[in-house]
C-alpha cells in the first residue's frame, strides 16, 4: 500500500541514476541512518554496542571489501584476513612511528598499505583463474602472518607480534567509550559503504562486473583486465585494510597476527556467501548474520541444557549446527539474504493485491 | 651430502602423504567439479573413526584389542563409515546444489568441514589418540649401513602403500566399468548423461572413493602424528600439491606432492635459518605460485582455452 512508486516521475538524468530510485527507498534508508546514529547509542547497552554492534559494522566493511573483489571482480580470494592484519600493523606503525599522525589519516594509511599489499598479491591473478587463484591467496594469508609474527619490527619488538592499539583521538576528543567507539566506527563505515555503492556503479564498477562475466569477451570490448583485476584487488584491500585497523582500534584493543588466521578469512568469505555475492546491502545481511548466529546457539544452548551436558558437546553441537545451518542456506538460497531482502521488496510492491 | 640426501628423502616421503590427501580432492575435483575443501576433515573423521572402533571393538566382541580380527574388523567398519559419508553427502549436500556456480559448492564443502570435524568429535571425543599399524618408526639398517642415510621403515612402508593405492586406483580407472564411467563424467558431463551413465552414482561412487582414500591417508598420518584435530590441517598441506600439480591429475597429485616435500624440508634446512624458520608454512605455496606464473594450469593440467 506505503510501497508505491506511482507519480514518481523522473525529468532529469541525475534523478534516474540516483541510488534509490523510490522515494519510499530514500526515506526509510535516512530513517534508518538516523536510527543507527541518533537513537541506537541511547538504547543499547555497552554489551550490545562493544561486542555486537562494532564488530558488525567492521566485518561488513570487510566483507564489503571482499565482495568488490569476489563478487563485483569475479576474483576468489581467501587471503582477506592477512589484508585486514597489513590494516591493523600499518595504521599501528604510523601511528607510533610519526609523532602527532591524526588517527583517520593513519586509518587511511593503513588502508593503503594493504592495498599495496593487495595489488602485489593481485598480481598471479593476471595470469591464474579460479580455484588456482583462490590457492594463490592463501599464499597471502600464510606469508603476510608469519611476516608479522617472523619480523619484531612490525609490533615494535613485542612477543609474539601482539600489539596494543592506541588511544583514539581526533581533534583532542578521546575516543574511549564504547558509545563513541561505536559513532565512530558507523560514521566511517557509511562513508565507505556509499562510496562502494557509487564505486561499482561507476565505468571502474562496470569494467570489474565485465571481468567478471568473461574476461576474454572484456577484453575484446576494450577493458583493460590487468587495470580492472588490480584495481579490484587495490580497493578490496583498502577496504580490508582500514576494517582490520578498526577492529583493532575500535573492537578488540589488542591484536596479534595469529588473530588474523584462515578461519576469519573463512569467516568473511561466509559473510558474503550468506549475504549475497555482488550486492552492498548483502555484506551487512551477511556480517550481521555470522556475528550473531554464534552468539545466538551459544545463548540458546545454555538456556537449553543449563549446565546438563558436557563442556566439550557444547562446542561441536555449535560446529554442527553451524555447517548445517551455511549447508542449508546454501540449498534453500545460494544467492544470499540479499535475494531475499529484494523479493520482499517486489512482494511489498503489489500487497495487498495479488497483481 | 649425505644429510642433504636424508633431508631429501626425507621430504619426499612426507610428500607422499601429501600426495595421498590430494589425491583425494582430485578425484572428486575431476568427477563433479567441486573443491572439495572437506576432504582434510575426511581424513580426520576416518583416522578417528577406525581408532574409535578399535578402542570400542573388544569390549563389543571380547576380541583381543591387539589382535588382527579387530584391526580389520575396524578397517572395514571405519570404511562403511566413509561411504555412508560419501553417499550422504552427494545426496543431502550436492544433489540440491546442481548447477550452482562452483564457488558455491566450494562454500558448500567448508560447511561440511564444520559438520564433520563436529560429528566426528562429538561421536569419538577429542582426545589425541596413538594409532600403530605394527611397523616401527626405525631406520632401515641396510641402508644405513650401505648409504649411510636414516630412512625410517615407517616411511618407506607408507609410501610402499600409497604407490600401490595409486596403482590400483589407476587399475580401477583403466579396466573396471565403473571407472570407465568415471573417467567419461570427469570429461564432460553432459556426453556422460546422454549415453545413459547414472551421473549421480557416479558421484556418490567418487565420494565414497575420497573417503577411501581419505581413510588410508588418515591411518598413515594418524600413525605418524597421533589422530588429533591437527589431521584436518593436511587439506592445507595438500592445497598447494594440488595447483602445482593441476586440479584434474593424478600423476600431477603424486608428483607435485614429491616435489612440494622436498622442496619443503630442503628450503626449511637451508633458507630457512636466514629469515628466522618457520617457513614450511608458506613456502609451498609461494613455490606453487611461483611455478603458475610460468604454467598457469599446473604440471599436469589440462590447458584452459577461452572463446568468446
Amino acid at each position: 500500500m506505503l510501497y508505491r512508486e506511482a507519480g514518481q516521475f523522473k525529468v532529469s538524468y541525475q534523478e534516474d541514476q540516483q541510488i534509490f530510485p523510490i522515494r519510499q527507498d530514500r526515506v526509510g534508508f535516512i530513517a534508518i541512518l538516523g536510527f543507527f546514529f541518533l537513537v541506537l547509542p541511547f538504547l543499547a547497552s555497552e554489551y550490545w554496542l562493544q561486542a555486537i554492534l562494532i564488530p558488525v559494522l567492521i566485518f561488513s566493511l570487510a566483507a564489503i571489501g571482499l565482495n568488490i573483489l569476489t563478487g563485483y571482480a569475479g576474483q576468489l580470494s581467501l587471503g582477506s584476513a592477512a589484508f585486514m592484519a597489513v590494516g591493523a600493523f600499518g595504521a599501528y606503525n604510523f601511528m607510533l612511528r610519526v609523532d602527532g599522525m591524526p588517527f583517520l589519516v593513519a586509518l587511511a594509511i593503513g588502508g593503503l598499505c594493504a592495498a599495496l599489499v593487495g595489488v602485489a598479491f593481485g598480481l598471479p591473478s593476471l595470469r591464474i583463474k579460479g580455484f588456482y587463484l583462490a590457492v594463490a591467496t592463501l599464499a597471502a594469508q600464510f606469508f603476510i602472518v608469519w611476516a608479522l609474527v617472523k619480523f619484531p619490527w612490525f609490533s615494535n619488538n613485542s612477543s609474539s607480534g601482539v600489539i596494543s592499539a592506541q588511544q583514539i583521538e581526533i581533534l583532542g576528543f578521546a575516543f574511549d567509550t564504547p558509545v563513541s567507539k561505536y559513532l565512530l566506527t558507523l560514521g566511517i563505515v557509511a562513508v565507505l559503504a556509499l562510496a562502494a555503492k557509487n564505486l561499482v556503479r561507476s565505468t571502474t564498477g562496470r569494467s570489474w562486473m565485465a571481468v567478471r562475466d568473461m574476461d576474454v569477451a572484456a577484453e575484446v570490448i576494450g577493458i583493460r583486465p590487468m587495470f580492472a583485476k588490480l584495481s579490484a584487488f587495490a580497493v578490496s584491500s583498502f577496504y580490508c585494510g582500514v576494517a582490520g585497523a578498526l577492529y583493532a582500534y575500535a573492537y578488540l584493543g589488542t591484536v596479534e597476527p595469529e588473530g588474523f588466521n584462515l578461519d576469519l578469512s573463512f569467516k568473511i568469505l561466509f559473510m558474503i556467501i550468506i549475504g549475497g555475492v555482488g550486492s552492498i546491502m548483502g555484506s551487512f545481511l551477511g556480517a550481521a548474520f555470522i556475528v550473531l548466529l554464534p552468539i545466538f546457539l551459544n545463548v540458546a544452548m545454555h538456556s537449553l541444557f543449563a549446565g546438563s551436558m558436557p563442556a566439550g558437546l557444547g562446542s561441536n553441537l555449535e560446529l554442527i549446527i553451524f555447517g548445517g545451518l551455511i549447508i542449508f542456506f546454501l540449498i534453500v538460497e545460494p544467492h544470499g539474504l540479499a535475494r531475499l531482502w529484494q523479493i520482499g521488496k517486489e512482494k511489498l510492491r503489489l500487497w495487498p493485491f495479488p497483481h | 651430502m649425505g644429510f642433504f640426501f636424508e633431508v631429501l628423502i626425507g621430504g619426499l616421503l612426507s610428500g607422499v602423504l601429501y600426495a595421498l590427501v590430494a589425491l583425494g580432492f582430485v578425484l572428486i575435483y575431476k568427477a563433479s567439479g567441486v573443491f572439495n575443501f572437506a576432504q582434510g576433515a575426511m581424513v580426520f573423521f576416518a583416522a578417528l573413526t577406525f581408532v574409535g572402533f578399535q578402542e570400542v571393538l573388544p569390549g563389543w566382541t571380547g576380541l583381543d584389542a591387539d589382535s588382527n580380527v579387530v584391526f580389520w574388523l575396524a578397517f572395514v567398519l571405519a570404511l562403511a563409515a566413509m561411504i555412508v559419508l560419501g553417499i550422504l553427502t552427494e545426496k543431502v549436500v550436492l544433489r540440491p546444489l546442481v548447477n550452482q556456480p562452483h564457488i558455491t559448492l566450494f562454500m558448500a564443502t567448508i560447511g561440511l568441514t564444520f559438520l564433520i570435524e563436529g560429528i566426528a568429535q562429538a561421536l569419538w571425543g577429542a582426545n589425541v589418540r596413538g594409532l600403530s599399524l605394527g611397523i616401527a618408526d626405525e631406520p632401515v639398517e641396510w641402508i644405513m649401513e650401505s648409504a649411510d642415510i636414516l630412512v625410517s621403515k615407517f616411511d618407506l612402508f607408507a609410501a610402499t602403500l600409497a604407490g600401490a593405492l595409486v596403482a590400483s586406483l589407476a587399475l580401477f580407472f583403466q579396466y573396471t566399468k565403473v571407472g570407465r564411467a568415471l573417467r567419461a563424467v570427469a570429461d564432460d558431463h553432459q556426453a556422460a548423461l546422454s549415453i545413459g551413465i547414472p551421473l549421480q552414482h557416479i558421484w556418490a561412487i567418487v565420494w565414497a572413493v575420497a573417503g577411501f582414500v581419505a581413510l588410508v591417508a588418515g591411518l598413515i598420518w594418524g600413525a605418524r602424528s597421533g589422530v588429533q584435530f591437527a589431521l584436518t590441517f593436511t587439506a592445507l598441506k595438500a592445497l598447494p600439491v594440488l595447483i602445482l600439480g593441476g586440479f584434474t591429475s593424478v600423476p600431477g597429485a603424486i608428483v607435485g606432492g614429491l616435489i612440494i616435500g622436498a622442496s619443503e624440508k630442503l628450503a626449511e634446512v637451508y633458507i630457512g635459518p636466514f629469515v628466522g624458520g618457520g617457513i614450511e608454512g608458506w613456502f609451498p605455496y609461494v613455490l606453487a605460485l611461483g611455478f603458475l606464473l610460468i604454467r598457469p594450469e599446473g604440471l599436469f593440467g589440462e590447458r584452459h582455452i577461452d572463446r568468446v
